[in-house]
């Protein structure tokens, strides 16, 4: 437990010692939600009723996807998982505790999103709490997860920015933040729905904006649990300690099944 | 306690086409300084890692302390230390952060006297990106003995430092091994290797090629003692005969220079000598084959003793 607790403390002041996390974690989020409060809002008055659930969902895709995997793979092939794996620091706290601290720095953003957004730009707040809070934990669990899994699998920090970016600019253009699920062709609506995104979107929507989800709500905040736990699992058992990362037990298409519960979920709908 | 704390049997290991350890067979006795000797691609790394958990052999036994480094990983973290070359600290941890984060998870208290005798109580806070390549592998030291193990491994630990700090590096290496710490010590520095190593082996090409004290190797080599000799009136550059034990003799500056197999017999004549000529001894210096010589030899002749 007390190696747990400073491995935690020593991660959680990494968030924001380190320049790019600090970025990642607070500036970018917190930067970009004050630009779309003061420009998009002006422009669209109905984003307003929005605001609060797609910054939230946009700090989560910055903070994970952009701030996990790098520090991970570069981590990696300095030869710090070697360290590590000497001195019986165990995989599972190299790849959860980083997730977890990124969780915290989150709920520290998400707070500042949900007390500021109602005052600075007329934002609804959520009708129920519950689901809300349920919601934001889902998607952040889903994707720390998918992003740690992205640093596992990845073979150097170039495919890392590849990957990562693979899954962020799509969630941005379809996952619901900049206009509606509803607005999407047919088509892209099914893509849309293999993002974490589009599913957060619609569970804050169906249980706590009062607004009408596209598809249902409970089976998205599933998706994302699901999904999460997939993605966690999977990380785990295809870590290698290597710092060239070529042997690992599993082969890397496995990584894919971590969008089995988004396509179950499309199936279901169909 | 039994004698050898390190065992190492035929350890063959194989990245597909080179092998990097070809039947490898070692003791190291407890409380020993092991050198181990190599040139680049010699199979050390290899070695070191299956001894330390982090590689399995294909074939051949390894034990560290009666612990099978492959079966029983976690019984091994506690009896092992090890000092990496390459860093191994993520960048923003700071040296008490370090300290703290890896003996709990060897379950013991913060050593920050360590840190203090390594000259490190003024970086505590300081992120490890920004010490000093000498601060960083003084607190790779530091982590790595924080918790008393029984077996330290020591890959290049001087490289990077500077005097002071390697001296007070040789000393702590002393005083582990007053302690009992036994420690394998994997460096290219032959000086180092042949100061501070009880025995040493050198490897080539993934074989073992030979072990010993530095005394036993040099010895066995075909090293000539060097015999430099001044005198003030120059009386044995015209020496018309032949001195014995003498390979061979050249003349460097003002000093006679003379190559011996025996150098009992060859100071002997050269002192003898100088007296009949009524000359007077300025300089006598006498220098054995190092191990850098040895090592060098057997290197270049392809690992044949």
């Amino acid at each position: 437990m007390k190696a747990f607790i400073h491995h935690f403390a020593f991660e959680f002041r990494t968030g924001i010692r380190n320049k790019q996390l600090l970025l990642m974690n607070y500036l970018f989020p917190l930067g970009f939600y004050l630009m779309m409060g003061f420009v998009m809002a002006n422009i669209n008055p109905p984003f307003r009723e929005d605001i609060i659930p797609a910054m939230i969902v946009f700090s989560v895709l910055a903070a994970t996807f952009l701030g996990i995997p790098d520090p991970l793979v570069n981590a990696r092939e300095k030869g710090v998982y070697r360290s590590y794996r000497i001195n019986g620091v165990p995989a599972i706290s190299i790849l959860v505790i980083p997730a977890m601290t990124t969780i915290v720095h989150l709920i520290i953003v998400s707070t500042i999103i949900l007390f500021t957004a109602p005052f600075f730009f007329g934002a609804p707040l959520p009708q129920s709490w519950l689901p809300f809070f349920l919601a934001s934990f889902a998607l952040a669990f889903a994707c720390s997860g998918m992003a740690v899994l992205i640093g596992v699998v990845s073979p150097n920090s170039r495919m890392t920015v590849l990957w990562s970016q693979l899954v962020f600019v799509p969630s941005m253009l379809l996952g619901g933040l900049m206009f509606p699920y509803s607005m999407l062709p047919t088509v892209a609506g099914r893509i849309a729905q293999l993002l974490p995104a589009t599913q957060a979107m619609n569970a804050f929507n169906g249980l706590a904006m009062r607004k009408v989800a596209d598809f249902s709500p409970w089976g998205s905040i599933a998706a994302l649990a699901g999904c999460g736990l997939l993605a966690f699992g999977l990380a785990v058992y295809l870590f290698s300690w290597d710092s060239h990362n070529t042997s690992r037990r599993g082969h890397l298409l496995l990584a894919l099944l971590v969008l089995l519960p988004f396509i179950v979920g499309i199936l279901m709908s169909l | 306690m039994p004698e050898s704390i390190i065992e190492v049997r035929d350890y063959r290991k194989t990245y597909g086409d080179v092998v990097a350890a070809n039947g490898i067979t070692f003791d190291v006795k407890h409380g020993e300084i092991f050198g181990l000797l190599g040139p680049n691609g010699a199979g050390k790394t290899t070695t070191l890692e299956a001894l330390e958990g982090l590689r399995s052999p294909d074939s051949g036994a390894l034990a560290v302390a009666g612990i099978d480094p492959v079966r029983e990983p976690r019984k091994l973290r506690n009896v092992i230390g090890v000092q990496l070359q390459s860093a191994g600290l993520p960048d923003s941890i700071t040296p008490e952060e370090a300290m703290k984060f890896f003996c709990a998870y060897h379950e013991v208290a913060p050593r920050f006297d360590l840190l203090e005798r390594l000259g490190l109580s003024e970086k505590l806070k300081d992120q490890y990106c920004t010490l000093s390549t000498g601060q960083q592998r003084r607190l790779a030291l530091a982590l790595a003995v924080a918790h008393n193990p029984r077996v330290l491994f020591l890959d290049e630990p001087t490289a990077g430092l500077d005097v002071g700090s390697r001296v007070e590096l040789h000393d702590l290496m002393r005083e582990l091994r007053a302690s009992g710490t036994t420690m394998i010590l994997a460096t290219h520095d032959m000086a180092e290797a042949e100061e501070m190593s009880d025995r040493v082996a050198i490897l080539l090409k993934g074989q073992l090629v030979d072990i010993g004290t530095p005394l036993e190797i040099t010895a066995t080599g075909a090293g000539l003692t060097k015999i430099s000799v001044h005198t003030q009136a120059s009386s044995l550059a015209n020496l018309d005969v032949a001195l014995p034990a003498v390979d061979r003799r050249t003349t460097v500056n003002e000093y006679d220079i003379f190559f011996s197999t025996d150098i009992g017999p060859t100071v002997s004549a050269i002192i003898a000598r100088i007296e009949a000529e009524g000359d007077t001894l300025i300089d006598l210096r006498v220098e054995r084959p190092s191990l850098e010589d040895r090592f060098l030899e057997i290197t270049t002749a392809g690992g044949a003793k």
